[in-house]
C-alpha cells in the first residue's frame, strides 16, 4: 500500500529525513513513533504529496508521489498535526467543501457528510461554527474531513495531541474502529497510544529508522537479559550482596529501600532460587515478578543508544 | 474545474462572514459617493452657467455632456479608490491559509495548484465586481437626470473591471509571498501603485523607453475604455497582465514547497 525507498528530505542544508525505507501493507495500522523533530511530519507530508522529497522514492497504492500526486491525493485522507479547519465555517458546510475538493460526486455529498458526522460523533454540532467548538470536537472534525471520501489510506499526524484524557480515549477508539476498514499510518510520541492502537511500529529518531517491527517482535529483540523484580517487607542490610551471590546473577540494583531488580541471562529461570533465598533469610516476600520491557524502555533505549553512537563519532 | 468552483465558493462565503468585507465595501462606497457628488455639483454649476448661452455654445461646437463631465471622471476616481481597496480584499487569500494551516487541506486534496490560484482569483474578482456593481447606483441617478450615452458607460465599466482584475492578480500574488496579511496588503498596494504610476517618468525618458513605460502602465490603458473605445491591444494588455501575474503566483507557491 505504501512503499518508501531511500527517502531523504533536506530543509536547506539540514536533513529532516535520511534514507528512510519502509513498507505498509493493506489493512495494517502502523504507528510512527519518534521524539519531536524526528521527521515524522516531514515523512507524512511527503506521502501526502504536500512536500516533494529531495531524494528517494515513495509510492502510495502503486502511484509515485512525485509524478502521480493527483492520483494519490484521491485515495488518501490526511489529518495534519494542526487540523486544517476554516474557523468561520459551519461543520456540515466545511465537510461539504472537503467532499467537493475530494471529487465526491455532487449527489453523494450529503450522504457522505451524514456518514462521517455519525461516525465521528458530530451529529449534535453539525450546525455549529467550527471556531466555537472545543479542541476535542475540532479534532474530530479534522478526522471527519480526512475520511469524507472514504479513502483507502488514512494518514494521521498526532491525532490525540492536546486533547483531554476522555477525548483521547474516544479518538483512539474511533481510530481502532477505522483500522478494520482502512490502512492507517499514525504518528505519535505517546507510547501507550501506539501499543493500544497499532499492530506494527516504526521508530524514527533524527530522521532515521531505528527499529521497525511488531510490538512482540520489538519486545523479543530488545530482551538481551531477563529481569526480576523483588519487593520485600523487612529491609535488612546485605540483601543486595546475598542476591548478587546467587549463581548466574549478572547484577542487582536497588530501587528504594526494599525493591530490588535482579538481572540474569535471558535463558535462565531464577524465580525459584530467589524465592528460596528470601524464605531462608526471612526477608518476607511482598512481590516477585518478571519485568517486561515496556515500549517506553525500548523507545528510550533505541533513541538514546543512537545518540550515544553519534556523540562518540563526533 | 469543479474544484475551482468549490474553492471560490468557500472563499466568498468566508468574505461574507468576515467584517473586512463590510468595512471595505462601506469605505469604498463612501469615498466614491463623496467624489461623485462633488463632480455632480460641479457639473450642475457648469450647466446652470451654460444654460443662457446654450444655443450659442452649440453653434460654436461646444456642448456639456454628462458622459464626459461626470461619468468619465467618476470612473477615473473609482480606479484610484480601488487601488487602495483591492489589496485589503486580496490580502487574506493565501496568507490566511498559511497562518491557519488550512493550506494543507488544499494541498493534500486532488486539486491542481493552478485551480487553487484560479479559485482564489475568481472569488476576489466576484467580490470586487459586486462592490463595483453597488457603486453603479450613480449611473442610474444620471440616467434619471439626463440622457447619457450607454456605450462609453459599458466600455468604461469593462475597463474598470479589467483594471481591478490586474489589481487582484497582484494582490493574490503578494498574498502568496507571506503568511502575514498586513505584509501582503502593503506589498499588493505597492505593486499596484507602482504599475499605475509607471507612465509618470515616461515624459522625461527617451522615446523608446517612454513608450515601453507608457505601455506597461495600468492607467494609460484605461483611458480609451473610458472614452468608449474597446481596443483589442488594451484588452490584450490587461488579460495578459493578469495571466502573467497569476502564473508567477503559481510558480511562487510551487517553489515554496521545495524549501
Amino acid at each position: 500500500m505504501i512503499e518508501v525507498e531511500h527517502l531523504t528530505k533536506n530543509y536547506g542544508p539540514r536533513p529532516a529525513v535520511k534514507d528512510l525505507s519502509f513498507q505498509i501493507n493493506p489493512g495494517e495500522v502502523v504507528g510512527f513513533l519518534g521524539p519531536n523533530g524526528a521527521g515524522k511530519t516531514t515523512t507524512m507530508n511527503i506521502l501526502t504529496c504536500i512536500l516533494p522529497a529531495t531524494e528517494g522514492k515513495a509510492r502510495v497504492c502503486g502511484f509515485d508521489t512525485f509524478d502521480q500526486s493527483l492520483e494519490i491525493r484521491k485515495v488518501i485522507g490526511y489529518l495534519p498535526e494542526t487540523p486544517p479547519l476554516y474557523q468561520d465555517m459551519v461543520v456540515s458546510k466545511f465537510l461539504e467543501f472537503s467532499a467537493g475538493l475530494r471529487h465526491v460526486p455532487k449527489k453523494k455529498i450529503a450522504a457522505a457528510v451524514d456518514r462521517v458526522l455519525e461516525r465521528c460523533g458530530l451529529g449534535d454540532v453539525r450546525h455549529r461554527i467550527i471556531g466555537r467548538l472545543s479542541k476535542g470536537y475540532q479534532q474530530r472534525v479534522g478526522l471527519a474531513q480526512a475520511m469524507i471520501h472514504d479513502p483507502k489510506i488514512l494518514i494521521l499526524d498526532e491525532p490525540t495531541i492536546g486533547l483531554d484524557p476522555i477525548q483521547i480515549i474516544e479518538i483512539r477508539k474511533l481510530i481502532q474502529e477505522l483500522g478494520t476498514a482502512h490502512t492507517i499510518l499514525l504518528s505519535s510520541h505517546i507510547l501507550p497510544e501506539v501499543t493500544q492502537i497499532c499492530q506494527r511500529v516504526i521508530i524514527i529518531n533524527e530522521g532515521e529508522i531505528v527499529a521497525m517491527d511488531t510490538l512482540d517482535g520489538l519486545n523479543a529483540s530488545m530482551r538481551h537479559s531477563r529481569r526480576l523484580e523483588l519487593k520485600v517487607r523487612h529491609s535488612t542490610d546485605g540483601i543486595q550482596g546475598k542476591l548478587e551471590g546467587l549463581h548466574q546473577v549478572l547484577s542487582v540494583q536497588t530501587r528504594g529501600q526494599n525493591l530490588f531488580v535482579i538481572e540474569s541471562k535471558p535463558d535462565v529461570q531464577l524465580q525459584d532460587e530467589v524465592a528460596r533465598l528470601a524464605l531462608d533469610q526471612q526477608w518476607g516476600i511482598e512481590e516477585l515478578k518478571p519485568m517486561d520491557m515496556t515500549l517506553e524502555d525500548i523507545f528510550l533505549k533505541l533513541t538514546t543508544e543512537e545518540k550515544d553512537v553519534k556523540e562518540t563519532q563526533v | 474545474m469543479k474544484s475551482i468552483f468549490w474553492i471560490a465558493k468557500r472563499e466568498m462565503g468566508s468574505f461574507l462572514y468576515s467584517p473586512i468585507f463590510y468595512v471595505v465595501t462601506t469605505v469604498f462606497l463612501v469615498l466614491y459617493s463623496f467624489l461623485f457628488f462633488a463632480i455632480l455639483s460641479d457639473f450642475s454649476q457648469a450647466s446652470l452657467q451654460a444654460a443662457p448661452q446654450a444655443a450659442a455654445l452649440q453653434k460654436a461646437g461646444y456642448s456639456i455632456n454628462a458622459n464626459e463631465m461626470v461619468i468619465v471622471p467618476s470612473l477615473g476616481n473609482m480606479s484610484v479608490i480601488l487601488l487602495f481597496i483591492i489589496p485589503l480584499i486580496t490580502m487574506r487569500s493565501f496568507a490566511e491559509e498559511r497562518k491557519n494551516k488550512t493550506f494543507a487541506l488544499l494541498l493534500s486534496s486532488p486539486v491542481h495548484l493552478g485551480e487553487i490560484v484560479a479559485g482564489k482569483f475568481l472569488a476576489c474578482f466576484a467580490i470586487a465586481a459586486f462592490m463595483i456593481l453597488l457603486s453603479s447606483y450613480s449611473i442610474i441617478m444620471i440616467t434619471m437626470l439626463g440622457e447619457p450615452e450607454w456605450g462609453p458607460i459599458f466600455s468604461g465599466y469593462l475597463g474598470i473591471l479589467l483594471m481591478t482584475g490586474c489589481y487582484i492578480a497582484m494582490g493574490v500574488f503578494a498574498s502568496s509571498l507571506t503568511d502575514n496579511q498586513i505584509v501582503a496588503a502593503v506589498i499588493g498596494f505597492g505593486l499596484a501603485f507602482l504599475m499605475w504610476l509607471m507612465a509618470l517618468p515616461a515624459q522625461n525618458a527617451d522615446t523608446g523607453m517612454g513608450t515601453i513605460l507608457e505601455y506597461l502602465s495600468l492607467g494609460s490603458h484605461l483611458e480609451s475604455f473610458l472614452k468608449g473605445i474597446v481596443d483589442s491591444s488594451d484588452l490584450t494588455y490587461y488579460l495578459s497582465f493578469m495571466a502573467f501575474v497569476l502564473f508567477v503566483t503559481y510558480r511562487v507557491l510551487d517553489s515554496r514547497r521545495w524549501r
